[in-house]
């Protein structure tokens, strides 16, 4: 780990790297407290407009914002070609490896990938096999999480490929910006993110099942207001004019979804479901689940309906799948992977392992099925205690981990307390795939308010950037 | 529109409605405990005031004695209390959290700022002046949120659940509030009230904000035979139970336009409307204005359970 992490804005000598030159320049013309204001101004807007994640512990429940900052995270044109290429890539891979492997399971014949990983892994859905999904495709919506450690370094942290959350704080980050500083607009060439419920739409309706007239019903299933997302699901369903349904509204019958309307029973098409898979519905999955439809399942089978993911992707994002998906791309694309993957050490290997018991100081350890930063050892800040601890758990079940190097990850400047200082940020863009792959230009920045803090997650004191993409 | 929509829209403004009636009617027990002392004592005040606003049984649940603190506790902050301010408004924004998209943001941000404002206030330190504020703040959340309804909501099928809920809501309160207090207004020997009199007309008047455009309509006295037509037959009065029945009239028309269809809904609204077509006063005190009201209310009830059928709320 180098001492000084790459920064986004300034080149190592100080200079200023060319796509912040006017922001910069912008920095410098604002009188003293204005930004201050202009932080204050967001808090209150985001507050009154209720973009909250909810965390619902009492009847009333309390909801928090996620900090937003106001100093926008820039990609220039070149550099998110770069970057979107890498990503398409990688999402058409994933979802060839996603019918493959529901299908005849050629790269594990092949032994490109351990067929006991798949098999045996508890996010393979053996209720998907042989099932055919609308074009094939199984992750529609994808979050890949994206970190920079250098001018020309960009590894891919997790594929997401199950239910992506943070769309919508990178419209509303986007919203919040215009409003804060049109002046840096007229300024810069930013590339639109609003598109992006537009094109939602068409992705869904573009994987609509056949034998449709007229445009398709398309609904947000949601598990209900108590969801920490809930927010952005009613906000999704609003802005691409989709029914917002929780499991009551829907029922399955003769093999059909239809949802219940003040006029009777109305035929559903497409479903952008935000229930988990083990949710989705009770005669399939988790027979206690009360989130979700019964019956939905057969539907989708029979054709009758899309399901926007498919259940099952998450054999695609598991981290143990992770290590292979260069492999993956090569063996459906015959490419080379144009992103990197974060190298990631085997536990299971005795050379490996050895290694890494060895360094535990200096790497990250992740549980396999962990997710938001749980069950996760960050070396540089553990105890002796917690090396100790992970060590014995470790040994005992050396399959349930992946250990990778602590990435300098690049830092952005950030308006804190003390006034603007630099602070570690990933990038999360968002992909569509349907009848095209489509990715925003732009995405969720997280940063890490904390000094020195890897750590971006929202649960963990991470706040948000707005993310520019310039034109050229 | 899911049933469920139009089932938390219809809710979402019942709730609001009451929140403002709740708040309405404890403020007029509490003038009436610092003003009528002849009349009664504090606690009597409050606690026929309770009777009307149909809290009283809930209330000695878990209070012994009646008086401005414990009232306002239970009747603005106590979430036990399914009619409480608190609990309206929390009802009414989880309403209005389930159907936000079919809001209107003034309609959303009308509700949620108001809901964060209210949870933020500590019951201890709302007393004298400060409670007085608070009571003119809650009717004023109910009259932010009609405003942003009436003038951002598309009139369509939501409008008229919204107002249905509504004006059912507040049809039900007008007429409970005559119940409660019908004796004092039947016609008697004397005819010219006595001060006792006067002072529970005046509360009948107060609790359905009807004490001053009172006398604009009727340029006399407090009356018994007045009050009762004001809040029963008057069409330019906007809490007597006819201009509700008409809204609530002229809303399901609406949704017969919109779905081509009528529905158990339309006669349910029918049999409220027949109950005061061509009838007067007079008559109404003739056949028993108790009697009246009971089958009013009764009718009035059963518009949502009609509704709740014909248009898949569940």
């Amino acid at each position: 780990m180098s001492a000084t992490p790459f920064d986004e804005m300034h080149n190592a000598d100080g200079s200023i790297r060319e796509p912040y030159l006017i922001l910069e320049d912008w920095l410098k013309g604002q009188p003293p407290q204005a930004l201050s204001y202009m932080s204050a101004d967001a808090e209150s807007l985001f507050r009154r407009l209720g973009i909250t994640f909810a965390v619902y512990g009492s009847n009333e429940g309390t909801e928090k914002l996620i900090p937003f900052d106001i100093i926008p995270r820039i990609i220039s044109a070149l550099e998110w070609r770069k970057l979107s290429r890498g990503i398409e890539q990688r999402v058409r891979a994933l979802n060839a490896f996603l019918y493959d492997i529901y299908h005849r399971q050629e790269i594990l014949k092949a032994g490109r990938v351990p067929e006991k990983l798949i098999l045996n892994n508890s996010a393979f859905c053996p209720q998907m096999m042989g099932l055919d999904p609308a074009r094939g495709i199984y992750s529609h919506i994808i979050g890949t999480d994206i970190v920079r450690t250098g001018p020309d370094d960009f590894y891919v942290l997790e594929d997401n490929l199950r239910t992506p959350s943070g769309v919508s704080y990178m419209l509303e980050n986007r919203e919040a910006m215009l409003q804060l500083a049109p002046e840096l607009f007229q300024r810069y060439k930013v590339a639109p993110v609003e598109t992006y419920p537009e094109t939602l739409r068409r992705t869904m309706e573009s994987v609509a099942p056949g034998g449709i007239h007229g445009s398709p019903n398309l609904v947000v299933l949601t598990p209900g207001i108590h969801n920490s997302a809930y927010f952005e699901h009613s906000f999704l369903a609003d802005q691409m004019g989709a029914m917002l349904c929780e499991g009551q509204d829907l029922f399955v019958e003769n093999g059909k979804v239809y949802m219940r309307t003040t006029t009777g029973p109305e035929r559903v098409d497409v479903i952008y479901r935000r229930i988990d898979d083990d949710f989705l519905d009770p005669l399939t999955f988790r027979p206690d689940s009360m989130l979700g439809v019964p019956g939905l399942f057969d539907a989708y089978r029979a054709g009758n309906v899309t399901l926007v993911n498919a259940p099952g992707t998450g054999i695609a994002d598991d981290k143990a799948v992770y290590v292979y998906v260069p492999e993956i791309i090569e063996f459906y694309l015959g490419e080379k992977a144009l992103l990197k993957n974060v190298p990631t050490y085997n536990c299971t290997n005795d050379d490996e392992r050895a290694y890494v018991l060895e360094h535990l100081g200096e790497l990250v350890v992740k549980e396999v099925h962990g997710s938001g930063g749980y069950g996760m050892l960050v070396g540089p800040a553990s105890t002796k205690a917690q090396r100790e601890e992970f060590k014995r758990r470790i040994l005992a079940r050396p399959d349930n981990y992946i250990v990778q190097p602590t990435l300098a990850l690049s830092t952005c400047p950030t308006f804190v307390e003390k006034g603007i200082a630099p602070r570690h940020v990933d990038l999360r863009p968002y992909v569509l795939v349907g009848d095209d792959v489509r990715i925003t230009p732009g995405g969720l920045t997280r940063v890490a308010l904390k000094r020195g803090s890897l750590v971006v997650n929202s649960s963990q004191g991470g706040g948000t950037k707005d993310t520019w993409v310039l034109e050229d | 529109m899911l049933g469920r929509t139009a089932q938390n829209l219809f809710w979402l403004s019942r709730y609001i409605e009451r929140a403002e009636n709740m708040a309405r009617m404890f403020e007029v027990g509490y003038r009436m405990s610092l003003t009528s002392r002849r009349e009664g004592s504090a606690s009597e005040h409050l606690h026929s005031m309770m009777q009307a606003a149909e809290v009283d049984e809930g209330f000695h649940l878990k209070h012994k004695q009646a008086d401005v603190g414990s009232v306002a506790d239970y009747m603005i902050f106590d979430e036990e209390n399914p009619s409480s301010v608190k609990s309206c408004l929390l009802a009414a924004r989880t309403n209005a959290r389930s159907v936000r998209t079919a809001l209107t943001t003034e309609m959303w941000e009308s509700i949620n700022a108001a809901w964060l404002e209210f949870a933020a206030i500590r019951p201890r330190d709302v007393n004298g002046a400060r409670l007085q504020e608070l009571l003119f703040w809650i009717k004023q959340v109910s009259h932010r949120y009609r405003g942003a309804l009436l003038s951002t909501f598309l009139r369509d099928e939501g409008y008229a659940f919204s107002q249905i809920g509504n004006f059912v809501e507040r049809a039900d309160n007008t007429a409970r509030i005559l119940d409660m207090k019908y004796y004092v207004l039947l016609p008697r020997a004397t005819m010219v009230g006595g001060d006792v009199d006067i002072a529970q007309w005046t509360m009948i008047l107060r609790a359905a904000s009807a004490h001053r455009s009172y006398r604009h309509v009727y340029h006399d006295r407090y009356k018994a035979w007045n009050i009762a037509d004001y809040l029963i037959l008057r069409p330019e009065m906007p809490r007597s139970l006819i201009f509700c029945v008409d809204w609530i009239n002229r809303t399901v028309d609406m949704l017969e336009d919109i779905y081509g269809t009528r529905t158990k809904g339309h006669d349910a609204v029918d049999a409220v409307a027949e109950l005061l077509e061509g009838t007067s006063v007079d008559r109404i005190f003739e056949s028993g204005l108790h009697d009246f009201l009971t089958e009013f209310i009764d009718r009035n009830n059963r518009i949502t359970d009609a509704l709740a059928e014909s248009y898949n709320f569940y």
